[in-house]
């Protein structure tokens, strides 16, 4: 390409080699490759500590025997909804209930595969708003486990909690929401 | 900065050994130069241009009155995604490329790019993503419907079925993109001529050096965020499916991670064009140079901060709110400067308004104005109003067509001249000029309204009380349109003939570039000139 001047030299003398910074740039490269997967991870990391995608705790914890905090009431709100493509009846008994943080509370899900043929559904609960998530406790939840209902079977499954004392004093309604899915193909690939 | 003028004589004389130059086809598919490469990525990027322009005609023609009359809303938000597909990565994104192959060497006194042969490569497999691209409107599938920024679920579980395609062709533009920026870093850092030192380079190629580490930064992410839909939708992972762990939300995460730097990727370079042509029509010297340089690298490395301002309504806590908004609006402050630094440019210079000038005033003029409605956007409380608006439609095609498009056409006649050795028609570039401005403000001026008044994007009708505006926006659009096929006119004849242009044709300009004749010939600085 150039004729190989002087100058040429004196270029090279002062500035690193092509194939230095190739690969120095070839490896920025991989490595932001790399960073956009480690960040799914990460992701979790954090949601998990600040609670902000409001996901809630996937096995169930002990009940902390912190005290009932009677002078307080919190309306728990129960949603259900049903993803697109499952043919089930999915519902709470009841769709609001006041507690006071501490205590223990009981609620039973009717679930109805409506459909001719075996589906696993999964309940995935999320809470709003996203800050209390990390207040509200499963001691037992049926979306821990997967609900495998044969055509037609209908259940009543089960859900333990408590609403913890520290929660926040600005926060006075929390919603639990259960989106459940279809997962019969994903299991059984 | 002075080139004796030996070196024309020399790089005339060097031309006429490489007399085994190929012809035909064969001359562009093996070529190394950069000025060749230089010329299929305009090409290119003007083809795609028009090719993304014609299906927004389609899109403006059905938003021509409310109701639904020519497409399908399935096929109308098929229309939506690869237009925006196509104007980001096959017009604006490869026209930069091809203004930094042509202009970067002959700016540092190089002979070519570092990596002339990866240099044909990062060119030749555009074509390729494109052609897949543009191929799923012929399957039975159809193509992407899921928008340019392709959200999870709507590119996975809801899908058409487009979204392999989608995603390697995704995969190929980003690697030519990689290819480029490594490219353009590799020039910059070991080809620049003895004596230019970092902060003698031109701001143009400031710009652009900037560019190629954003790209290399965030392309690599794009990669990996495509590669997730792909594994998500086709092998059964659950990146983003919450049913198996994952979380839709993230998707916005990791895509706006990429998507905020990319769209710096689109506006530093323009920022560089304008700096070239406002001091060369202004005669005097760029205002605050260096300002210039740092205000562009802190823009750079703001913009890794600021991706969750296009997720306001996700529901993020307070905090995270407060910070992405405090975060985008603290962008405002180097781009303010670079706006003043341009204003104090024309200042009291002795200003004369060719088309390049022309072009290069209306971008400050009209990029400002899409500022300003992006800093009403990056407040959060409004925001929850304006997302998803026309709002944002008219804000991004602010910064977009005003912003990017105008400061390329302001580049490209600047260098036309020196590209094909002849003065473009001047009254036929005017023409172009003035129609383009008047059209482009009636085709996006009133959708500022429009959202403020709640008309949703991205939907193929609408309510009644928005068709009087919806129509002026349609006339706007097709006479933008049409105007853009004056300047394919004037390209055309200035490669065909017109006025022989001087070495210099603009007297305020400078750079290494006019020291070569017009045309360049085909071989520019074999030695490399000095520079004081």
């Amino acid at each position: 390409m150039s004729e190989g001047t002087e100058q040429d030299d004196s270029r090279q003398q002062e500035r690193p080699s092509n194939s230095k910074v190739i690969k120095k740039l070839v490896l920025v490269v991989f490595a932001m490759f790399g960073f956009g997967f480690a960040l799914v991870p990460l992701y979790d990391v954090f949601c998990d500590i600040t609670g902000l995608n409001g996901k809630t705790n996937d096995v169930g914890v002990a009940y902390a025997n912190d005290g009932i905090d009677t002078s307080r009431t919190v309306k728990v709100q129960f949603i259900t909804r049903m993803a697109k493509g499952i043919p089930w009846q999915f519902e709470p008994e009841s769709n609001e209930i006041s507690v006071h943080p501490g205590e223990i509370h009981f609620v039973n899900f009717y679930a109805k595969n409506e459909s001719q043929h075996d589906i696993i559904g999964q309940a995935v609960p999320s809470v709003s708003p996203g800050l209390a998530a990390g207040y509200f406790q499963k001691i037992e939840c049926f979306c821990f486990t997967q609900q495998p209902l044969k055509a037609g079977e209908a259940v009543e499954m089960g859900l333990q909690f408590y609403v913890d004392v520290d929660l926040p004093a600005e926060i006075n309604t929390l919603t639990l929401s259960y989106t459940l899915y279809d997962i019969t193909s994903k299991v059984g690939s | 900065m002075t080139t004796d003028t030996i070196n024309e004589s020399l790089d005339d004389a060097h031309n006429d050994h490489h007399a085994h130059k190929m012809t035909g086809i064969k001359r562009w598919l093996y070529t190394t130069n950069h000025k060749d490469i230089g010329t299929l990525y305009l090409w290119f990027a003007f083809i795609m241009f028009l090719t993304g322009g014609a299906l927004a005609m389609v899109i403006r023609a059905e938003l021509f009155q409310p109701g639904l009359q020519i497409v399908e809303p399935d096929f109308f938000n098929q229309l939506t995604t690869v237009h925006g597909l196509i104007m980001v990565f096959g017009a604006i994104m490869p026209a930069f490329t091809g203004f930094a192959n042509w202009m970067i060497p002959m700016m540092i006194g190089a002979p070519d790019m570092a990596l002339p042969r990866m240099n044909n490569w990062s060119f030749w497999i555009l074509p390729f993503a494109f052609a897949i691209l543009l191929g799923t409107f012929f399957m039975e599938s159809g193509a992407p419907n899921f928008g340019w920024t392709f959200y999870a679920p709507l590119s996975t579980t809801y899908s058409n079925g487009s979204t392999a395609f989608f995603v390697f062709a995704v995969h190929i533009m980003g690697i030519s993109s990689i290819m480029g920026a490594i490219n353009i870093v590799v020039t910059i850092m070991n080809l620049r001529a003895p004596g230019m030192t970092y902060m003698k380079m031109p701001l143009f190629v400031w710009t652009f050096f900037i560019t190629a580490y954003l790209l290399i930064a965030v392309m690599p992410v794009l990669a990996g965020v495509v590669t997730m839909l792909l594994t998500d939708t086709y092998f059964g992972t659950s990146f983003f499916d919450a049913a198996g762990g994952g979380d839709p939300v993230m998707f916005q995460h990791i895509f706006w991670f990429f998507g905020h730097p990319e769209v710096y990727i689109m506006i530093l370079p323009a920022f560089g064009i304008v700096s070239t042509t406002i001091p060369a029509f202004s005669r005097k010297k760029l205002f605050g140079y260096s300002s210039m340089v740092y205000a562009t690298s802190s823009i750079a490395l703001l913009s890794f901060i600021v991706w969750a301002h296009h997720m306001f309504t996700t529901g993020m806590p307070l905090f995270g709110e407060l910070f992405f908004m405090y975060c985008t609006m603290l962008i405002a402050v180097p781009t303010g400067v670079k706006v003043f630094n341009w204003v104090a440019t024309m200042w009291r210079g002795s200003l004369t308004f060719e088309v390049p000038m022309l072009f290069s005033i209306a971008f400050v003029i009209l990029f400002t104005i899409g500022g300003f409605s992006g800093l009403m956007l990056a407040l959060t409380p409004v925001d929850f109003q304006y997302h998803d608006t026309y709002f944002v439609v008219a804000h991004f095609h602010y910064v977009l067509v005003t912003g990017s498009l105008f400061s390329i056409y302001a580049g490209a006649y600047f260098w036309l001249p020196k590209w094909t050795g002849h003065m473009f028609n001047e009254s036929l570039a005017k023409w172009h000029f003035w129609c383009s401005l008047i059209s482009v403000n009636l085709l996006f001026f009133p959708m500022h309204f429009l959202g403020l008044a709640g008309m949703p994007r991205r939907i193929p009708d609408y309510a009644l009380q928005f068709a009087d505006f919806n129509k002026w926006v349609s006339i706007g659009g097709f006479a933008f349109g049409l105007s853009q096929l004056i300047f394919l006119v004037v390209v055309i004849k200035c490669i065909k003939g017109g006025e022989k242009a001087p070495a210099k044709p603009w007297d305020g300009a400078e750079g290494l570039e006019w020291t070569v004749a017009s045309p360049a010939p085909y071989h520019t600085f074999s030695t490399p000139p000095k520079v004081d």
